[in-house]
């Protein structure tokens, strides 16, 4: 939709409902509390609208909703709620910080919860522990390239629509939207944007088969399931990373298992005297 | 007093950086797995020390606040990194990226680190593309820049308007490689509390285990500060709701000196503010500068008005009025002071008067007739070039678009962006010297955190620059020079008394905080924090308001103290003690903040003293009194402050009336 030329939106303050899930702790059980929001202004975002709700929680002596979030911009992936039973939220290509209330309605019940998978457990209320991205970005996430050792930028060309998709694949955000969509808590998105980014560059070929073999492990044995094929991990995406990118790791994955166990390989590691 | 030896090194001004390399110590690598360097901070700088150490051999901690070193705020830089590559053949070099960064500062910087950071700028990207990072390139192949302001040349280069993202995740991914090596250890969700200074060095610090309350002790033989600047002292602001000065404030408590805080800087481009529930404000990229025009009425009565039905003879354009040589580039302190005489006159746009245009309908024009030649259409019709601009536009800045749409609800392809200034970026920071080394010996600042670069004002794609420029090809030397005088393994045990005492300090303050148990949220404070900010120590300063402001903090501070509600207990999660101890830093730095812009009888950069202008509204510095970095050093509880002098002797460069007409 694009907005009427110098159309002021529409201000006129709206009430809800929030139906929050409240946990005091990891191995606590969770319940949901609810708690109004009253005359909002509509171009409030949803996490200001908590900022409100919790101010007045803080005035009264309880315990604010805690949630994560950092930069409110959506690029930090910080935010993390899933907003009536969708992760960030009703709309398509933006984070949690970026859902704001004229998206809702007057008198609307809102239920909010922590994003869930089971490599995801809920530390307090909506926050969840998503820590197992870190680990698979360190098992192998990266091109080993030590400061001090790079050669000059331009001496190797990149072609630029390969450079153009290894970007769309660069944007992820790292928020774990796409396992709080799966309903096999897939992580396979995420790792497969990684993998394609780096796969898709030059610079990224000597590490390509470890890459791929490397991070699909760390990720099973993380407890991530298996891709459902049903692509709610992209619709649920803020960067709109496509699921193509599955099916590009999947080829490189099958790939690199074949070179991995055929390509024949020096019997000695050592450098020289 | 403190002892400001900015160890600048001797010679020519291009050979000051190799002639220092040679001639420092070195570390031999079998002591350097002896020492220990925690680096707290894993954004742009922090991450990229921490690898670069680890590289090196050296055991290095890695410590956040974060729950992953990918959410530092480096993250949300939009636009690009400069460097001096001269790819496009325009005229660049290193001595004018450094002329540009210093000119940019107001000859408020340091001349040997400018230079510094032009020289090591080409060797950034040369590092960022070899670990992936996706710049945008032209169609062969090679790298594509762009041009930011204050320069005449072209020599951004950018990833989308997510470069800090993309840098970030490159600097990032080195990180992680350490950590999957075992060659960092990485730890999340921990804040700095306190340094620890042992017999006049740094030597370890104290941090809050965010999960569980814990408080931790670390014993390091160096500690590195990468936590980024202080803008949010103003509540409102670019920065990320998190970015604090808490460890940086800390560290001046223990005798660090805090030098140029009032140096902030207000990014012209940003998303006005629309209530008083707002908890941040957005940046529109500096990049849109590049197509974008900026304009107001030229008549008052047609501030209200639809913009597109206001004739082009009404329209003023005044940065290219103004400034015809940069016009819509000039530097962000001169475009956000221009900005704001413009709605000063009452020439303001928008519900509450105070915005400004951004248009691109000349840029979507001339991209369409572009695109429409290149595919040679004959006689293509007038919707059809603006279909081909509009997606010219939206390959360039698209994602802005998107950013401006959900925030405001309006399509700027359509209608001009409005923007108003907002904070964004601190110049000040902790002082170091040469070797990035602070007045205690063993705490090195790097990043934003630091002063030392950008003098009263920093130039755009520069911020980027100089973090990796730190952490990537400025620390790994350094860091040796101290080292080297530290027997291995001499590092305190975490045992000693210096460690109980700061870990005290800590307890203290959390306990102190959680007995208050008043009747206001943290927030409510902290909005009254900004809203003295900027009001007294913002875009404008004077005497007489700084002096009020000073009092009115005192005033706050007091009231926080007596009044905050802070709810639950120190042994769990507890945002709202998190937020709470943020806040009483920022309080105190605030004070500060104003003390330095009351002390500093000029204008320069970013500090605009409204008794110290030209005729026309420009900054009139006073190189005579002031050509100085003033380094505060702190005195003790209710005490004012001490304030220490590093004169700036330009030796290679004169200090000139900056102009960008």
């Amino acid at each position: 939709m694009v907005a009427s030329a110098h159309a002021s939106p529409s201000t006129a303050p709206i009430s809800i409902t929030l139906r929050v899930w409240r946990q005091a702790g990891p191995n606590q059980p969770g319940k949901f509390v609810e708690y109004p929001a009253k005359d909002l202004n509509p171009n409030m975002s949803f996490l200001e609208m908590l900022d409100v709700v919790n101010d007045e929680l803080e005035r009264k002596g309880e315990d604010p909703i805690a949630f994560a979030h950092d930069c409110r911009e959506g690029i930090c992936g910080t935010c993390s709620l899933v907003i009536n039973g969708k992760p960030h939220g009703p709309h398509r290509g933006v984070a949690s910080c970026q859902t704001y209330m004229r998206s809702f309605a007057d008198g609307d019940v809102i239920v909010v919860e922590p994003f869930r998978a089971k490599p995801f457990p809920v530390i307090k209320d909506l926050i969840s522990d998503r820590g197992a991205f870190d680990q698979i970005q360190q098992a192998g996430g990266f091109i080993t390239a030590r400061a001090g050792s790079a050669p000059d930028a331009n001496a190797i060309p990149v072609p630029k629509d390969n450079a153009d998709l290894a970007m769309d694949a660069a944007q992820c955000i790292g928020c774990g939207a796409c396992v709080a969509a799966c309903k096999n808590a897939s992580a396979m998105l995420f790792v497969a944007a990684k993998v394609s980014h780096l796969g898709l560059l030059p610079q990224g070929q000597a590490e390509r088969d470890q890459r791929v073999l490397a991070m699909v492990s760390k990720m099973d044995e993380l407890g991530f399931g298996n891709c459902t094929n049903q692509y709610e991990c992209s619709a649920a995406c803020p960067k709109l990373i496509s699921h193509d990118f599955i099916a590009r790791m999947n080829r490189d994955y099958i790939g690199a298992t074949f070179r991995q166990a055929f390509r024949p390989k020096s019997l000695s590691t050592a450098g020289g005297a | 007093m403190a002892s400001l030896d900015s160890k600048i090194p001797s010679g020519p001004l291009a050979d000051k950086w190799r002639k220092h390399k040679t001639e420092i110590k070195l570390v031999n690598p079998a002591n350097k797995r002896k020492y220990h360097v925690v680096v707290v901070g894993a954004g742009l700088a922090g991450a990229s020390s921490a690898a670069s150490l680890a590289d090196l051999g050296y055991q290095v901690t890695c410590i956040v606040f974060h729950d992953s070193p990918r959410r530092a705020h480096s993250i949300a830089a939009q636009g690009g990194i400069n460097a001096a590559k001269n790819y496009q053949n325009d005229g660049d070099s290193v001595h004018r990226l450094f002329y540009d960064t210093l000119k940019g500062g107001d000859y408020r910087a340091r001349e040997a680190n400018v230079h510094r950071l032009a020289e090591v700028s080409v060797n950034i990207i040369d590092q960022c593309a070899a670990l992936g990072v996706p710049f945008a390139r032209e169609y062969g192949g090679l790298l594509a820049n762009r041009s930011f302001g204050g320069a005449q040349v072209s020599r951004t280069f950018y990833a989308r308007g997510q470069t800090g993202q993309q840098l970030l995740l490159g600097a990032y991914s080195s990180l992680s490689r350490c950590v999957g090596q075992g060659t960092v250890k990485l730890v999340t969700e921990h804040e700095m509390s306190d340094l620890v200074v042992v017999e006049g060095q740094a030597k370890g610090i104290i941090t809050r285990d965010l999960k569980t309350g814990k408080l931790h002790r670390w014993s390091a033989d160096a500690v590195i500060l990468a936590t980024g600047g202080y803008g949010n002292v103003f509540n409102l602001s670019t920065y990320a709701r998190g970015s604090n000065a808490t460890a940086a404030w800390r560290a001046y408590k223990r005798g660090a000196c805090f030098a140029n805080p009032c140096f902030t800087q207000i990014h012209p481009t940003c998303i006005p503010v629309s209530g008083d529930y707002q908890s941040k404000l957005t940046l529109m990229s500096e990049s849109l500068r590049n197509d974008g025009r900026i304009w107001v009425p030229k008549k008052k009565e047609d501030c209200k008005k639809d913009p597109n039905s206001i004739p082009e003879a009404d329209r003023d354009y005044f940065l290219e009025r103004i400034y015809p040589s940069f016009g819509n580039l000039a530097p962000r302190d001169v475009s956000s002071r221009a900005a704001k005489r413009m709605c000063d006159e009452g020439r303001g746009v928008g519900e509450t008067g105070l915005g400004v245009y951004l248009d691109y309908s000349d840029a979507i024009q001339r991209y369409g007739k572009q695109a429409a030649a290149r595919a040679n259409l004959q006689n293509p019709s007038a919707e059809k070039i603006r279909e081909l601009g509009e997606a010219a536009v939206a390959e360039r800045y698209g994602n802005l678009f998107d950013i401006y749409k959900e925030i405001t609800d309006e399509s700027a392809y359509k209608t001009p962006m409005r923007i108003y200034p907002a904070v964004h970026y601190t110049m000040g920071g902790l002082w170091v010297d040469y070797n990035l080394m602070s007045n205690i010996p063993g705490l090195f600042v790097l990043g934003e955190a630091n002063f030392s670069d950008h003098g009263a004002n920093r130039l755009g794609a520069s911020a980027l620059m100089q973090g990796l420029a730190d952490g990537f090809f400025v620390i790994p030397y350094t860091i040796g020079d101290y080292l080297a005088t530290q027997k291995p393994g001499s590092r305190p045990s975490a045992d000693r008394p210096e460690f109980a005492a700061a870990e005290k300090n800590v307890a203290d303050m959390i306990a102190k905080l959680l007995a208050i148990k008043g009747k206001e949220p943290v927030n409510y404070y902290h909005k009254k924090l900004g809203k003295i900010m900027w009001d007294y120590c913002g875009m404008s300063r004077t005497e007489e308001g700084l002096i009020k402001a000073i009092g009115l903090i005192q005033n706050l501070r007091a009231e926080f103290w007596a009044g905050v509600n802070v709810p639950g207990s120190a042994e769990t999660l507890n945002q709202a003690l998190e937020r709470a101890l943020r806040l009483a830093d920022f309080i105190e730095l605030g004070e500060l903040m104003c003390r330095d812009a009351l002390e500093r009888r000029e204008s320069c950069g970013g500090h605009f003293r409204e008794e110290f202008q030209w005729p026309d509204g420009e900054c009139k510095r006073d190189d005579e009194n002031f050509a100085h970095v003033a380094a505060w050093e702190y005195q003790g509880e209710d005490k004012v402050p001490l304030r220490n002098i590093e004169p700036l002797n330009y030796e290679f460069t004169k200090m000139s009336v900056r102009s960008y007409k």
